[in-house]
Formats: C-alpha cells, sequence, structure tokens
C-alpha cells in the first residue's frame, strides 16, 4: 500500500485540539504525522488539498441498511458506497431487518457482507428478540460477536420492565440502549405532528407527548438502574428540557437529532410530499429552534441521518399509506456545511464533534480523531463546492429525499478509510 | 378552499346563480358540455355528493361515469395513481374524487392533465360543500362579510368545517366554531376562528348555525362519554334556538343525526335550509364543471 501525503489542508480534529493548515502523512493504513511541512517518503502518493479541509471520518450512528430483506431498497454495499459518498467512514446500522438482527447468526451476517464495503459497519442488534418487546436477546454473546449497542429501533421498548431489565443488563459490559421514544397509544394512526399544520391539513395528528413522555420515562429509568441511554432522533422542544435536565443531574443519557429535524418543519407537509413523512414527525418551528440550539450547545450530542431507504413506489402512494423515513447519508454534510456553518451558527470544531467525534466517542467505535497511530480515516471537505442534490445520482439505490433540488455549498469531495481512498470527486 | 381567493369564490358562486335556473325549469337540461366525459370516482362511501356531481354532469349534458371502490381494481392491489392514469387513458376530462385520505385529490392533480375536483379527502377539504353553504348563506342572509358563522360539533374530523372556515374568513365573516375540547383540533386560532366549548353562550351572536354531523368513534378512538352527553350540551333544540337572533338559519351538510346533534323540530323547522343546502349543491357542481370541463374546450376551440 502506498503512503498518502494530503498537504495544505486545513486540518480539523478536536480530539487533539488542532484547527490548522498543514499536512497528514499515512503509512499503511494510519496516521503516520500531522504537522508543517511534511516530507513524503518513497512511493507516497501527495495530494495537494489546500482550500479543503482535513477531518476525522465521518460516523452515522443511526442507519437503515435494508439487508438482510429489503435489498431493492438498499444492500451494506449500497449503503457503504452512499456513507462514504457523504464523507461517512463509519455507519451504525440497526436491527429492524428481515431476519432481525437480534441472534449472532445476523450480527455476523452483517459484518462478513461489509468486510468487502467500502465503509466500516457496526451492527446495532435488537434490545428484544424479533423487536417484538417480549424476550430480551442475548446481548452479551451479540456484543462478542460485534454488536456496538441495542435498540428496538422503529419501536418503542413499551414494558417499562423490559426497559428497566435491559438497561440492568448491559451495565455488566457497559452496553448502550438506543431507544426510540414513542408511546404507541397516543401516536396510533397518526401521520403528522399535532400543531396548527395538522389541524388545517385535517391529516391524523401525532402529538409530541407521544415522544416526551417516553423521553420522561426512559432518562427516569437510565437514572434509577445507572444504565447507560441514548434516545434517537430527538424531535421535540420539550424532550430537549428533559434532556437538559437529566444532563445537569449527571444521569447517563445521551441524544441524537437528524438533519430532517433541523432542517424541515412541519410546514413542508402542506405539500402532501410523502418525502415528509417520518416517525418522529417533523415538529414546529419553536422545535426546530430548540435541536438547532441544543446541537450547538451540547445538550444534543450529534446529528445521525436515520438513513431509512424505500422505493419510488412505496413513496408514490397516499400520504397515510406511504412508509416512515428519508435517506441521507449523501446529503447531511452539504446540509450541516451550508444552513449551520456557512451560516456561522455553528463552529467547523463544533461541526467535526457532533458528525465524528460525538457519535463515535458514544458507540465506543475507533474513531472521531487524527491522532497519530489512529486508524486513516479521513474526510476531505471543500467547504465552498456548489451542489445541486440530485436524487437520480445518488449512491444509495433509494431515492426518497425531501431535499432534492436544494442547492447547497460545501461538501466531501475525497474519502479515505485505513489509508486507502474509497471516495472521490472528479474534478471537471 | 385553502388558497383561493375572495374573486374566485364569487366567480363559482355567481356562476352557480346562473346555473340553479336550469335546474328549476321543466326541461332539465343544457348542452354545454356536451361530448365531455366525467368521471365520479368515489374512493369512500357517498350518496349525496356522488348522486349530486352525477345530476350536474347530467344537467350539463356530459357523459358521466360512476365508479366507487368496491368492484374496482383495489381489491387487485392496484395503487391510486395507476386507478387514475387508466381513466385517463380512456379520455375522461374530468375526474371528481372522493377519498379517505388527505391530499389524495391533489397527489393525482398532480400526476394528471385531466381536471380534478375534491369531492372531499379525509378530514381536509370538502369544497363543493362549503361552496354550496357559501351560495345558500347568500340566498338567505346576504352578503356573508361581517357576518357571524357557529360551527358546531366534530370541528377535528370536519372537511366540511375546514373548507368553510377558509372560505368564510376568505370572505369577512365572523366564524365561531363550538363543540368539546377534544374535538375541536390544536391552534385552529390561528386560522381566524374563535373558539368556544359553551354553545348557549355564542348562539345569540349567530346569523347562521352550522351543525356538523357527530360520531362517537373515530378512527378507533373515543372523543365523547356519550352521545348522550353531547346532545345535552351541543344538540341544537328548539330551546337553544330560541336563544338565536330570528332570521338565524340552520344549516347541515348531512347525512342528519336526528335528535343527536339536531333535534328534528329544528331541522324540519322554519330556519332550517337543509334542503336549501342540497338543491344548491347541485348547481355548485354544474357551475364547477363548466367552469373546469367547459372553459377548457372553448379555449382549445380558440
Amino acid at each position: 500500500m502506498t503512503d498518502l501525503l494530503l498537504k495544505n489542508g486545513r486540518i480539523i480534529d478536536p480530539v487533539n485540539s488542532r484547527d490548522e493548515v498543514g499536512d497528514i502523512l499515512v503509512r499503511k493504513g494510519r496516521i503516520a504525522g500531522v504537522g508543517a511541512d511534511l516530507t513524503p517518503g518513497k512511493s507516497c502518493q501527495t495530494i495537494d488539498v489546500s482550500g479543503k479541509w482535513c477531518v476525522p471520518g465521518l460516523v452515522d450512528m443511526h442507519v437503515h441498511l435494508r439487508e438482510p430483506g429489503r435489498e431493492d431498497k438498499e444492500t451494506i454495499e449500497s449503503g457503504c458506497r452512499a456513507a462514504v459518498a457523504g464523507g461517512f467512514t463509519s455507519i451504525a446500522c440497526m436491527p429492524n431487518t428481515n431476519p432481525v438482527n437480534d441472534c449472532q447468526a445476523v450480527t455476523r451476517f452483517i459484518l462478513e457482507k461489509a468486510a468487502s464495503a467500502p465503509a466500516r459497519v457496526y451492527p446495532v442488534a435488537a434490545i428484544t428478540q424479533g423487536l417484538e418487546g417480549r424476550r430480551l436477546t442475548d446481548m452479551a454473546e451479540l456484543i462478542d460477536s460485534g454488536a456496538v449497542a441495542f435498540s428496538d429501533d422503529g419501536r418503542c421498548v413499551t414494558n417499562t420492565d423490559h426497559l428497566r431489565r435491559a438497561l440492568d443488563y448491559v451495565r455488566m459490559f457497559d452496553g448502550l440502549i438506543i431507544e426510540h421514544c414513542e408511546d404507541p397509544v397516543l401516536s396510533e394512526g397518526g401521520a403528522m405532528r399535532e400543531g396548527y399544520v395538522c389541524t388545517t391539513l385535517g391529516l391524523p395528528p401525532i402529538p409530541s407527548l407521544a415522544e416526551e413522555i417516553m423521553v420522561a420515562r426512559d432518562i427516569r429509568v437510565a437514572e434509577y438502574t445507572g444504565g447507560r441511554l441514548h434516545i434517537a432522533h430527538v424531535s421535540s422542544r420539550e424532550s430537549v428540557r428533559l434532556l437538559q435536565e437529566a444532563r445537569q443531574r449527571g444521569i447517563r443519557v445521551t441524544a441524537e437529532v437528524t438533519p430532517h429535524h433541523l432542517f424541515l418543519t412541519d410546514d413542508a407537509v402542506r405539500s402532501f410530499d410523502t418525502h415528509t413523512k417520518m416517525n418522529p414527525p417533523l415538529g414546529s418551528q419553536a422545535d426546530r429552534d430548540a435541536l438547532e440550539d441544543a446541537l450547538i450547545s451540547g445538550v444534543i450530542d450529534c446529528i445521525a441521518s436515520d438513513h431509512a431507504p424505500h422505493t419510488v413506489q412505496e413513496k408514490m402512494v397516499e400520504y397515510t399509506d406511504a412508509p416512515n423515513g428519508v435517506i441521507g447519508l449523501e446529503t447531511t454534510l452539504p446540509l450541516v456545511m451550508t444552513r449551520l456553518v456557512h451560516t456561522r451558527k455553528m463552529t467547523p470544531v463544533r461541526m467535526v464533534e457532533v458528525l465524528s467525534v460525538s457519535p463515535a466517542r458514544i458507540l465506543g467505535i475507533d474513531a472521531g480523531t487524527l491522532s497519530e497511530e489512529a486508524r486513516a480515516d479521513i474526510t476531505v471537505i471543500d467547504p465552498e463546492r456548489l451542489w445541486i442534490v440530485d436524487p437520480a445520482r445518488f449512491q444509495s439505490k433509494s431515492r426518497n429525499t425531501p431535499f432534492g433540488g436544494l442547492s447547497l455549498r460545501g461538501s466531501c469531495v475525497m474519502t479515505i478509510m485505513d489509508g486507502s481512498i474509497v471516495f472521490q470527486i472528479e474534478e471537471s | 378552499m385553502e388558497g383561493l381567493t375572495d374573486r374566485e369564490i364569487t366567480l363559482i358562486l355567481d356562476t352557480a346563480e346562473s346555473f340553479r335556473e336550469v335546474s328549476e325549469r321543466s326541461i332539465k337540461k343544457v348542452p354545454t358540455l356536451r361530448g365531455r366525459t366525467i368521471i365520479n370516482f368515489f374512493h369512500e362511501p357517498s350518496t349525496r355528493t356522488r348522486i349530486s356531481f352525477e345530476i350536474a354532469a347530467k344537467r350539463m349534458s356530459a357523459d358521466g361515469i360512476n365508479f366507487s371502490k368496491s368492484g374496482s381494481s383495489f381489491s387487485k392491489g392496484e395503487t391510486l395513481l395507476d386507478t387514475v392514469r387508466n381513466l385517463q387513458a380512456m379520455n375522461a376530462d374530468l375526474i371528481v374524487m372522493r377519498h379517505a385520505v388527505p391530499g389524495a385529490c391533489k397527489l393525482i392533480a398532480e400526476h394528471l392533465d385531466a381536471s380534478v375536483i375534491n369531492a372531499g379527502d379525509g378530514a381536509h377539504e370538502h369544497p363543493t360543500q362549503a361552496l354550496l353553504d357559501i351560495l345558500t348563506m347568500r340566498q338567505h342572509i346576504g352578503d356573508v362579510k361581517g357576518k357571524t358563522v357557529v360551527i358546531v360539533g366534530d370541528i377535528a374530523f370536519s372537511r366540511v368545517a375546514r373548507s368553510n372556515i377558509f372560505a368564510l374568513i376568505t370572505m369577512g365573516a365572523r366564524v365561531i366554531v363550538s363543540g368539546p375540547p377534544t374535538l375541536i383540533p390544536v391552534e385552529i386560532e390561528k386560522m381566524g376562528v374563535e373558539v368556544s366549548y359553551n354553545l348557549d353562550r355564542v348562539i345569540p351572536e349567530a346569523d347562521v348555525i352550522m351543525i356538523l354531523r357527530i360520531q362517537l368513534e373515530r378512527q378507533g378512538k373515543i372523543f365523547l362519554p356519550s352521545l348522550r352527553e353531547y346532545a345535552r350540551l351541543y344538540c341544537l333544540t328548539p330551546e337553544r334556538l330560541q336563544r338565536a337572533s330570528r332570521t338565524a338559519i340552520v344549516m347541515h351538510p348531512g347525512p342528519i343525526n336526528r335528535g343527536i346533534e339536531i333535534d328534528p323540530r329544528v331541522a324540519d323547522g322554519e330556519s332550517s335550509v337543509i334542503l336549501n343546502q342540497v338543491s344548491n349543491g347541485v348547481a355548485v357542481r354544474m357551475a364547477l364543471l363548466f367552469l373546469l370541463a367547459g372553459r377548457r374546450e372553448m379555449n382549445q376551440n380558440h
């Protein structure tokens, strides 16, 4: 493997408190040196990255890869290609496949498939067998097989005793429980967030209460057990307030927010475009503002795309009949650059934290830094690159994005994993 | 009705006025839409609206075809878009659709060249009902601007309420919605209406009292303790009506639950214009068919 020298990039590495122009030398898949004027050794490829940002490979801790079971929507291979095209070198995939990732055989299948894919895949295993909310999975064995966390994502662990046992049980290996917070009785039959827009459209409402009541419950159970809890796709202002309070009290809880909840509101549903239908549903402007503030201030730890591929025909139906979810791997970074970084709401350092450092730390995976000797997973960002979202050109097998046609500024132009270039924009 | 201007609504109502006369002739037919094909596609049960559209099409000499969910290709799992594309491929000029899901009519309109009339999409809108309601109001109390319309009952699940609110607010009327809090959707005040849980308190202010059909169960959820208790609070009885102005009119989009939301003596009483609403429904639908299918023909010819 040839060495790689990235010359004159802006190196943003929050773990080492580094934000300066310099070079990165990559040797044998590891970072061999970071500094000014590094000299290439023999058989070294030198790439001029002046004007570009070099950041630790991005991490998306909430992705649906659909394989096994729905390879028509996405495969591990296509999902990984989408990931690296969007700058993500590490992704965690949710267990709601068919069969469910609730046993070591499925976990191993995913890891085997991922071995030849261009990104690192970290399986999240189910909390309960078959996501049925009845019996816990063999959690220790799943961890040994390569699972990094547990979630019944798509569903909430509604039985509080199960949640309590799960949070208790994983303490023996300091495991992580990722909760999809939703009281299914309160949200039953709903298609969008209850609020003014919903009132005008007459769609069946989902009250934000359905999420908040479970966030409150889960935080209390985490406090009671001491188990490590992560709240997936936080979508409401009141959930943010509950999280803030929990963190002030030192409870072990972290949280993520999706790009669609950060950059869209329920107003988008007026179009009746089914690409605005997701679970949790899009919130109000007040929700959106609170999520953005919480992400910037640190009450919310990270951004996760909740990349949820669906076929065109599944989404081309009546609003209430459409499946929930949108894809996000290839649009997350450009959206964050355009809407948060270029608007100076968020510093580039905070952006690297929320897209790489924090999710890596929460999952406990080897990523999120450009330290010497670290694995050479590097994302090179052109902060000025203008890009129009064209779903037809996605690497993902699916096209279900609400951001098609948007003009964005700043995107990944090169992705390096283990010292190899796995994605590169061909300059015209 | 959301997004329609005062002028557009007035144009439709004025056109409807001119068609009302056709229905009063002994030979109730004009040749205006001869050769046009209109498909009434009812994906949800309806009697009144479907027949009203059917009669409107016949009086305009259009060829109307009715087709409802049962007996169609839905059992074969065909999507809504595929179904309506097939209808269009048979050269339908206009599709009238009733559907249980909000936005369904917009969905098909975006994918078809044929004109689409929304005959009710879930709890979202029922524009022709609002138009016939306002036509009826105009007939009995004059211009609705500055008048007070009290809409009573199940606002949350009512497309009739939503379309009337959009149109009446646009036309400058004052709208009060009245019903139990469980049936008043959140933040409805932002639509420009006032909310009162106490019907007796607002009845004296009404020029129009519009009663909505009430159902105990909606989408598998219970919003009321009982219909008996609902009737006690919101049934429009002669005693309640006595508190209203003598010129106030009583409306109901039908079908009526006699004795639950409206007392039979009121439904059949002097203030009731419920059957006028039904007659006006035909005129409004004739007007819309003319404006959509007839005008297009004229444009193509010139």
